[in-house]
């Protein structure tokens, strides 16, 4: 059974075509970046996949249920979901933002289960924010604000999680670290759907690329398939120089096309 | 760190003994007692039983409702300047009481202005509920809300211009500074139903409230049902707020602050507030009505223009003190 699936998703607004006929499908075990250039739909498809928004055509499935049959809390247990605004309003400790995640379980902050306290403390490991379980929320760092919110997804240890830029403000080596945190989680047979605009992340840590462009999904495949020169001149308008480095493919960005 | 809950608590108890011992007559403790105890002389009883404690409770009740309405709108709308009358309904209930005083019929029974109150708080309620259920962006409510409270005040503007005399325009006016002087038992059970009923939802859907803290769309994906959130917190709050108004007119403020002071010692959990926050709305309107009592003025000052002359400046102080977006 597919972790996700998504058939000829389709999304307008205002006659504006957003998202056309999009169909992709995740399944155990993968590393997918959702890549494409700024208001290609990346945002719109996700939320079309989840059923956070309503599709215009096509239908998505979560874990063979459809979308339009799922209750949000039977979605939020087989899905985490982490967009990509992430507003704050309470200057919260760390450690209770995190809880959060353990929502769909039935658990509230100050009072998680043996289980919600594992998950959390797991995810707050994960994310390497020991130290910063009781920190205020406004005292922390755009980045560190980041590797929170990821946690808080973390902590409800779905088979998929959906993350919409999460390492956008991250630090080199957090970068690297998330997506060897999420290359670990698909080896052991979870999977991970991820807006990423670093390309060289992704074409070194996914397992598939999807490729947006202009709402419409032109590629899909093994990072070594898709991406060629050509494809990131008409995709993202760039010039690009694909070189094998022993046996990893490395990418020189030279400019705009 | 939840030790504020039976400090409240203890605080509550003493301003209630405190606001049956002080007023005109001061009653000593042991005078107290005898007439709770039903013991004393039919005077002291008279004072305890008909004025002074249907007037401390009615303003436990009116302060309670108002703070966790105010925590729980805060949390739906993640703005602690959020007050229980912002989608309209304080207002709403305001013009519904202003018409029969208007039209003079607050003479034709004691229940005759509350259910006015009650009446207009309800429409409020089911205007913005029924437009919760079309929109998915709580700006849209807010600025419904605001449009209510707008037509409300113009109505009740024209009523007080066009006046048929003196006598009601000062009826219409007492009303609005909002007061529990006076108040009986009766008046109490009318309004104790409707406070109940809607604390019970808040207290219901207070859960939600704290994934709410991370935006609605994070909420959403974290399993809560968005729709149906809202529409328990503007019923419970609708509910609640109105039958305040029924009691005790338009007391402002208390909705506001009551949370703020608490939020730190919940380690800023909307979930979790809502209780302390109805705890400490009780007893700044215990206290403040202490104060209205015992205050040497010619004529007794009101509940609600105490609350809002002490609000204001803390409001002014939440505002600028923010520390979040």
């Amino acid at each position: 059974m597919r972790l996700l699936e998504a058939r000829s998703l389709g999304h307008a607004v205002a006659g504006r075509s957003l998202v056309r006929d999009a169909t992709f499908a995740m399944d155990e075990g993968e590393l997918v970046a959702l890549i494409g250039p700024n208001g290609s739909g990346k945002t719109t498809l996700l939320r079309l996949a989840l059923g956070l928004i309503p599709s215009d055509a096509g239908s998505a499935a979560i874990g063979g249920t459809p979308v339009k049959a799922l209750s949000p809390v039977e979605r939020a247990r087989r899905i985490a979901y982490l967009p990509q605004a992430r507003p704050l309003v309470w200057p919260q400790p760390v450690r209770d933002i995190v809880a959060l995640g353990r929502f769909a379980y039935g658990a509230a902050i100050g009072r998680l289960s043996a289980s919600d306290e594992t998950a959390v403390s797991g995810a707050i490991a994960a994310c390497r924010l020991e130290g910063f379980e009781e920190r205020a929320a406004d005292t922390l760092s755009g980045g560190e604000l980041s590797r929170v919110h990821l946690a808080r997804a973390l902590a409800a240890d779905t088979p998929l999680v959906v993350a919409d830029e999460p390492v956008a403000a991250l630090d080199p080596l957090y970068q690297h670290q998330t997506m060897q945190l999420f290359a670990g989680m698909a080896r052991e047979g979870r999977s991970v759907l991820t807006v990423i605009h670093d390309l060289d992340l992704a074409l070194r840590y996914a397992t598939r690329i999807l490729w947006m462009h202009e709402g419409r999904i032109v590629a899909d495949g093994p990072p070594r398939e898709t991406f060629t020169e050509q494809r990131l001149c008409e995709v993202f308008g760039i010039s690009a120089k694909l070189r094998d480095n022993g046996g990893a493919i490395r990418l020189d960005i030279a400019g705009p096309a | 760190m939840t030790r504020i809950t039976p400090m409240l608590l203890l605080a509550i108890a003493a301003a209630l003994i405190g606001s049956i011992m002080l007023g005109s007559v001061p009653l000593p403790l042991d005078r107290l007692l005898a007439a709770l105890a039903f013991q004393s002389g039919p005077d002291d009883q008279l004072v305890v039983w008909q004025i002074r404690l249907p007037r401390a409770l009615a303003a436990a009740s009116v302060g309670a409702a108002l703070g966790m309405s105010g925590a729980a709108l805060q949390g739906l709308l993640r703005n602690p300047l959020a007050e229980p009358g912002i989608l309209g309904v304080s207002a709403t209930s305001a013009l519904f009481a202003t018409f029969v005083l208007y039209f003079g019929l607050a003479a034709a029974g004691p229940l005759v202005l509350p259910l006015a109150a009650v009446a207009g708080a309800l429409t409020a309620t089911l205007l913005v509920a029924a437009a919760a259920i079309r929109t998915r962006s709580v700006v849209t409510l807010i600025l419904i809300g605001v449009g209510l409270s707008s037509f409300s005040a113009a109505i009740m503007a024209l009523l007080m211009n066009l006046a048929p005399n003196p006598f009601s325009l000062a009826d219409m006016i007492n009303w609005m500074l909002g007061t529990v002087d006076n108040r009986s038992f009766d008046d109490l059970l009318f309004a104790a139903p409707f406070m109940a009923a809607g604390a019970a939802i808040l207290l219901g859907s207070r859960r939600g409230l704290s994934a709410l803290a991370l935006g609605d769309e994070a909420a959403e994906g974290m399993g809560l049902d968005l729709r149906r959130q809202r529409l328990a917190v503007i019923v419970g709050a609708g509910l609640a707020t109105g039958a305040a108004v029924a009691l005790a007119g338009a007391i402002g403020f208390v909705g506001i602050v009551a949370p703020h002071l608490v939020r730190p010692f919940l380690r800023y959990d909307p979930a979790r507030l809502l209780v302390p926050s109805a705890m400490l709305g009780a007893l700044i309107l215990m206290l403040a009505d202490i104060g209205v009592r015992v205050l040497p003025t010619d004529s007794e000052l009101k509940l609600g223009v105490v609350a809002s002359l002490l609000g204001a400046p803390v409001f002014i102080w939440i505002a600028a003190r923010r520390r979040l977006a």
